[in-house]
């Protein structure tokens, strides 16, 4: 057997190869980005014809993904928690449609918030929208998976939902891989009338996924991914899901557990396991990654019955990342932990690279703003989000993709002026483009600064959707001409674009200043690579 | 066989590129790993970390238990110890004396470096002054691990073709470069005993 050191996410991505994918779609977000990264620069896939995508934004990603389905292909949508926010709207349609040909989409949770506004647990979109969900442990079961998930998802014709943690995702570790098999072959639907949602149909087809939901309980019963591991000591039952299992173990002996474990690793949640486990034991303790979700459940909300610990009883913290250590203090076991770290140390918060383009921008716009930039700029989330740390203190705001603008316009109809919106290329992309139009629609006085630098940078520099046509995207929206204004960010120019930028801050309707330089990141892995292309070519 | 190490720096140091190594030797050796890495909003200028588990015997977690890690490797004075609290009693401290200064508050680097000589297990080295002298300038972090690579319990040609396969696609300079970096590293441990 063929073995690949693989990140989690490279786990899932490999294993849509080998499951036969044809197309995977996405909007770059940590701890997301690397699954359809991998399939962008893999060589099997290029020779296996795989399509990707990197989409304008999820919701777009998941409607592709369905769409490839529609015609019997095995398709894939990738995204963070919060993306899925964003594509809510055809996840929990899709689940109605149905889907035929195998449909995955994965959604990368983060707990601790290591780059992201909250840590929303994906499981209950699964949950609401009737979608069963897969929760790998490890990088194996990543992979392992995604065969079984397609599998699964054209055996009842339904959309599955894949959760992981950014653990999991930025994990590497051996997988064991197996031989690669055909794609599907496209086809259109012998009964397209089913992805009609009108009211009509879509209450036929509700009944028909509310019907499938006994047989998907009983599979979820029966799956290989959840275990009941039997074991004598029966004062504590323990119900673990996910990579939670792993943190679990770490802390026994040749990871042997003196009490009963179930392991739970495929949703709707397995009834009769979780009967047996509850009536065997004398209390029980839920162990997850992210909210109490089986916790909850299993508590109901009057709390009756057996005791039920976890999260949400403060047995174990109830926000932030699980590990060994928080697993292991909630069982008792005893920690001997090394020193405390010497006083000496101090925080290193992220910040703008030395030279960014962004660091330009935000000096000229706090200049230009004079002593008033305190609540008037409404940001996005991008690399520019660290303009709201010293030393600029430029942003006021920083909430979901796309909220600059249309917040911008909110606070703006409040009636203050001037008013700014600061937002990267990719997030324009993402959901600026929206709304701009209702603040060209309404007049309203702000001024939107596009900081291009031509990437989708905070994720590592992938495709950035409208780069080389945003002013006419602009233009196209109503924009005027003369204040869509341009240049270059750089310090030398420095009194130039602070008069650009207080011109435009003067105008009582919408503006959109474009200062526009390629990121430092990119530029020098572009040259890196241009410089060795050359070299190449010479020999 | 087991290893829990810890490797520390500042996003941009090449962290990455010490755990890729040790996990391509780790594969090589046949032996069991798991390598949990930073990724996002922290790579930009922040602190990261890695966790890095090496054994002859199936790992459970992706992350070292509090107290637990064999050693800490770090491309950054200051950094090597905010991961103090994971290091075992008996656990070393390699570090970079360099410090990696972009933060306005970045403390004395003499009580930096006596708090790393506080502990029994250290080994302090100016890796970026070795780097340049053998004519491979970014390679500080392989210089490190190369002093660490006496614990690490695999063979010296395992490591080495690890670091081809790493930096392959950088060309083979930059291969030269690094094999060049990892010898002194190594031999520097050798020169302390």
């Amino acid at each position: 057997m063929k073995k690949m050191v693989l990140l989690g996410d490279e786990a899932i991505a490999q294993g849509a190869l080998d499951a036969g994918l044809s197309g995977i779609y996405a909007y770059p977000g940590t701890p997301s980005t690397e699954i359809t990264e991998y399939v962008q620069f893999s060589k099997q896939a290029l020779q296996d014809n795989v399509k990707y995508s990197w989409c304008t934004n999820e919701k777009t990603a998941v409607e592709a993904a369905l769409g490839m389905s529609y015609t019997g292909l095995r398709a894939m949508a990738c995204m963070k928690h919060v993306g899925l926010n964003v594509a809510a709207d055809p996840f929990i349609n899709s689940a109605i449609t149905g889907a035929i040909g195998g449909l995955i989409i994965v959604s990368a949770d983060d707990p601790s918030m290591h780059s992201s506004q909250n840590e929303q647990d994906s499981r209950f979109y699964g949950d609401f929208s009737f979608i069963p969900i897969l929760e790998p442990t490890d990088q194996q079961e990543a992979y392992d998976m995604v065969h079984y998930g397609f599998d699964f998802s054209e055996k009842y014709e339904i959309p599955v939902l894949m959760r992981i943690t950014t653990r999991l995702a930025h994990s590497r570790s051996n997988v064991n891989v197996r031989e690669k098999r055909e794609q599907n072959i496209p086809l259109l639907p012998t009964d397209p009338i089913r992805f009609v949602l009108m009211p009509f149909n879509a209450r036929k087809r509700y009944k028909i996924l509310l019907d499938k939901q006994p047989k998907l309980l009983e599979e979820s019963e029966n799956s290989p991914f959840n275990k009941y591991l039997d074991a004598p000591d029966k004062t504590l039952g323990i119900i673990v899901s996910g990579i939670a299992y792993n943190y679990l173990v770490e802390n026994y002996e040749n990871h042997q557990l003196p009490y009963p474990v179930l392991k739970i690793s495929q949703y709707p949640l397995p009834k009769k396991l979780i009967e047996q486990i509850y009536n065997e034991c004398d209390e029980i303790m839920v162990i997850e990654e992210g909210f109490p979700f089986i916790e909850d459940k299993l508590r109901g909300f009057l709390g009756l019955g057996s005791k039920i610990r976890g999260r949400s009883d403060g047995s174990i913290p109830r926000t932030g990342e699980l590990n060994p250590s928080i697993v292991g203090k909630a069982l008792g076991i005893e920690y001997s932990t090394g020193k405390s770290a010497p006083e000496v140390i101090v925080p290193r918060p992220p910040s703008l690279c030395q030279g960014c383009p962004h660091s330009v921008t935000f000096e000229a716009l706090n200049t230009a703003l004079g002593g008033q930039s305190t609540g008037r700029v409404l940001s996005d989330i991008g690399c520019y989000t660290l303009g709201a740390l010293a030393p600029y203190n430029s942003i006021n705001s920083c909430v979901d993709m796309g909220a600059s603008i249309t917040m911008a316009k909110g606070v703006a109809d409040a009636g203050f002026h001037p008013v700014v919106a600061v937002i990267g290329d990719s997030t324009f992309s993402h959901s600026g483009i929206t709304g701009l139009l209702d603040a060209v629609n309404d007049k309203s006085p702000i001024t939107v600064i596009i900081a291009d630098n031509l990437t989708t940078a905070m994720t590592g520099g992938q495709f950035s959707p409208a780069v080389g046509r945003i002013e006419d995207i602009c233009r196209g929206i109503g924009v005027e001409e003369e204040h869509i204004r341009v240049f270059e960010p750089h310090y030398k120019k420095m009194n130039a674009i602070v008069q650009i930028l207080k011109e435009e801050l003067e105008y009582e309707g919408v503006s959109v200043i474009i200062p526009r330089r390629e990121c430092l990141v990119t530029l020098t892995k572009r040259t890196r690579e241009e410089r060795q292309k050359a070299k190449a070519e010479k020999v | 066989m087991k290893k829990d190490i810890i490797i520390s720096g500042v996003g941009g140091q090449g962290i990455l590129s010490i755990a890729a190594t040790i996990g391509y030797a780790a594969l090589e050796a046949n032996l069991y790993f798991k390598q949990s890495e930073v990724h996002g909003m922290s790579q930009r200028g922040g602190e990261v970390q890695s966790h890095f588990r090496l054994s002859d015997k199936p790992i459970a977690s992706d992350l070292i238990p509090e107290g637990k890690a064999d050693m800490i490797i770090s491309v950054e004075p200051m950094e090597s110890l905010r991961y103090i609290p994971m290091l075992s009693p008996d656990g070393w401290l390699i570090t970079n004396t360099t410090p990696y200064i972009n933060i306005p508050n970045y403390p004395d680097l003499d009580t930096i470096i006596a708090a790393i000589k506080k502990f029994p297990n250290n080994i302090a080295i100016n890796a970026e002054k070795i780097a340049k002298e053998v004519g491979s300038p970014k390679s500080a972090n392989i210089v490190l691990l190369g002093a660490a690579s006496r614990y690490l319990d695999i063979d010296y040609d395992i490591l080495q073709n690890a670091i081809r396969t790493v930096f392959r696609k950088k060309g083979e300079d930059v291969i030269q470069g690094n094999l060049r970096a990892f010898e002194v590293g190594r031999s520097i441990f050798n020169n302390l005993k």
